[in-house]
């Protein structure tokens, strides 16, 4: 082998190289910060590449709106919000992007994150560091749970709380005791601890378990599953997928129009709108859709619309919350102190958080508690391209306590060091 | 007591014959997703053979493709959208070869990689802001959805299509390079640029022609692709690392090295998935890996002096 040309693998491995040493020179280069001592900063860390990239960009969007809200009506105790965006990546990234905001570029308040594993590694950082995480997107009961943190908000629903959603859901539809259950799972942290308590479900209402894949997270190809699916002919298909690979799974097994009933555990807007009209099928629990049937859900849809040309999904709402609930919490506090804030927000203040009823965080594992849903296809044709689900009334109903679907404490204890 | 022997014995050869189609029906499927690996593969083979340069943004290019079909669609109506996409990407990979890529050829491999690089990220960011980072609706168009059942067996038409389309695809390719003048030209550049020069024979249009048939490959794959995968931004990226380890397995600068490599690739990964899902994709590196340390020229990769 001459000097001149490389074999691929040997090309790779210098470009790996290469990629390597731009990356560090990147972490490594100052950026620019502008000097502007009356600003509140925030880091806001959320993938926007990879699997996850297309609710990551929902976030920038949702917490984009909601501090030019909060600054358009004079700041949070007349003080402008900042928002430092990042593309967090992976963990080992998105730990040492936390880092840098908090040493250098000394952000007030970091928010964000999709990912559970990414999530847990903010979350050191803003642990080490006393700094208060809003987290947006990570689904993982530990999360809640043994690697709960005082610092660290939940606007996101927990997998408790999406399973039971969509659980209750297939009790109603009579597929739960006695029905044989196939799943497959995203292979990494969310989908891990989802699976988990997808079984417990199983086991508590005696459903059939038949087998679970683990499914990498960057698999495109879904075919030789669903012939899985086909030959062990469960009565029910679980996805436990996430991201990019929920869509593809869904336009792939409607492709292969299998006769076998689909639902989930966990579902964004995104994949839904990108299965669209004749590929989205099944029945999922979601957080929030666009549809939700309440004044100020209705406004801020018209606003975001307004805004970015399309409406907003369940991302943009939980990155919206967080922005929108700091400055409420500074206002009413009249202080940025971290320890005041963290003491205001666990004193079960309520929250409009754009559904009927309104919502609050549990003092003591930091979840915000809030009305869930179920989609499923609409029934005819759809209105437009963004309606090709219907959302169901709010779960739990009106008359129940909205913490009736999340892990009590003696499920998930979490212990505030 | 006999009854029940025979009985059972009847239960397990029927259930050892169902194994058997679902195991037929996993190979090719298998099959199938190796010829998508194949499109793209054959091209990044073809232009690396030729001109030395690993064009890294094949992926992205693929991608086009992709992104062409969902927008043409919308415009012009599935039927035109199916022949102008490849086409398109096609004259972009010309374009590209005109503009760029030839003056790499005589350079450090290090640079073109660095550019192709380069190129690939520019693509997939340009993508992701005019289109955003959601993936596009594209669903299999009406005509073509069902499923062909034979007794157990039963398969989608739009892959069984799928197939012939691209099988047709890669027939008029090997017909292309074998069969003409024009492939006489490109065997010989692959192994003597040299002396096909002194014999007064240009290979600059040549190598035009073979980066648009290349890059063309790669735009039909992410046509064929859209209605049953993601369409978005990364989904070249995705893609790529299966094709290189396909271009690795095979050898490079052989048509059929490329064929059972990719073939070969889309069987493991189908078979891997179907008895132990986790792996499946590391299945691709072990055989990549068990291939180079019996062949390191991959399987049936020529000895080229130039690369030695």
């Amino acid at each position: 082998m001459s000097d001149k040309t490389l074999s691929p693998s040997q090309a790779n491995r210098r470009l790996v190289v290469g990629a390597m040493a731009s990356a560090a020179a990147a972490l490594a280069a100052p950026a620019i910060v502008r000097a502007q001592p009356n600003v509140l900063r925030i880091g806001h860390l959320t993938p926007r590449t990879g699997f996850l990239g297309p609710m990551g960009e929902y976030a920038v969007m949702g917490a984009t709106l909601a501090m030019e809200e909060v600054n358009a009506a004079g700041g949070a105790l007349g003080r402008p919000f900042e928002i430092l965006f990042e593309d967090s990546v992976n963990p080992q990234t998105a730990s040492t992007k936390a880092q840098r905001m908090v040493e250098r570029d000394k952000v007030d308040f970091l928010v964000g994150e999709i990912s559970s594993a990414s999530g847990l590694a903010i979350s050191q950082v803003a642990t080490r560091a006393q700094k208060m995480f809003m987290q947006t997107g990570c689904n993982s009961d530990e999360l809640r749970g043994k690697n709960c943190s005082r610092y660290m908000f939940h606007l996101e629903a927990n997998n408790s709380m999406y399973v039971r959603t969509i659980g209750r859901e297939m009790l109603r539809q009579n597929m739960v005791k006695g029905k044989r259950w196939m799943a497959f799972t995203a292979d990494y942290a969310f989908g891990h601890d989802l699976f988990e308590k997808t079984k417990r479900f199983m086991d508590e209402n005696g459903a059939i378990f038949i087998s679970n894949d683990m499914v990498p997270t960057d698999a495109t190809e879904f075919s030789s599953l669903i012939l899985k699916v086909r030959q062990q002919r469960p009565d029910l298909v679980m996805s436990n997928l996430a991201g990019n690979s929920t869509t593809n799974f869904m336009k792939q097994y409607k492709e292969f129009n299998l006769p076998i009933p689909l639902a989930g555990a966990d579902l964004n807007a995104v994949s839904i709108w990108g299965a669209g009209e004749g590929s989205f099928q099944g029945a999922w629990p979601i957080i929030w859709t666009h549809q939700v049937n309440a004044p100020s859900a209705k406004a801020f849809t018209e606003r975001f619309t307004k805004r970015w040309g399309r409406p907003p999904d369940n991302q943009a709402v939980a990155d919206y919350l967080a922005v929108k609930i700091l400055a409420r919490a500074i206002q009413e506090t009249k202080s940025v102190d971290t320890q005041k804030l963290i003491t205001y927000l666990e004193s079960g203040v309520k929250f409009d958080v754009l559904r009927a009823r309104e919502g609050y965080f549990r003092p003591w594992d930091h979840q915000l508690m809030f009305e869930m849903y179920t989609v499923k296809p609409v029934a005819g044709k759809a209105g437009s391209k963004w309606d090709v689900m219907e959302t169901s009334a709010p779960v739990p109903g009106p008359n129940e306590s909205l913490e009736v679907l999340a892990p009590t404490q003696q499920e998930n204890a979490c212990k505030f060091s | 007591m006999h009854d029940g022997i025979t009985g059972q014995l009847e239960h397990w050869e029927k259930a050892l014959a169902n194994e058997f189609v679902f195991l037929i029906e996993q190979v090719i499927n298998g099959l199938l997703m190796g010829v998508y690996y194949l499109l793209i593969a054959l091209g990044l083979s073809i232009i690396f053979s030729l001109g030395g340069v690993v064009n890294l943004a094949h992926g992205a290019l693929f991608a086009i493709g992709a992104y062409m079909m969902v927008q043409i669609t919308d415009i012009a109506g599935y039927g035109v959208a199916f022949i102008a996409s490849p086409l398109i990407v096609a004259a972009l990979g010309m374009l590209l070869e005109r503009l760029f890529l030839r003056h790499f050829y005589k350079a450090d491999p290090v640079l073109s990689l660095l550019f192709t690089f380069g190129l690939a990220m520019i693509i997939e960011q340009a993508l992701r802001m005019v289109f955003g980072a959601s993936p596009l609706q594209f669903n299999v168009p009406n005509f073509a959805r069902g499923q062909l059942m034979l007794g157990d067996f039963m398969y989608p038409y739009y892959r069984l299509a799928m197939l012939a389309v691209a099988s047709v695809a890669l027939l008029l390719t090997w017909l292309l390079l074998n069969k003409t003048a024009f492939g006489k030209v490109v065997k010989a550049g692959v192994s003597d640029p040299d002396m096909v020069r002194a014999l007064g024979i240009s290979l600059a249009p040549v190598l035009t022609g073979v980066c648009g048939i290349g890059i063309g490959l790669a735009g039909l794959a992410g046509v064929l692709l859209a209605p049953i995968s993601g369409v978005h931004p990364a989904m070249g990226q995705e893609i790529m690392t299966a094709a290189f380890v396909v271009v690795v397995i095979g050898g490079l600068g052989s048509f059929w090295g490329v064929v059972v490599a990719a073939l070969l690739v889309g069987v493991i990964r189908g078979l891997t998935t179907y008895f132990y899902p986790p792996a499946s994709e590391a299945s691709l590196y072990i055989l990549m890996l068990a291939v180079l340390l019996l062949r390191p020229r991959g399987l049936m990769g020529e000895r080229m002096d130039r690369l030695e």
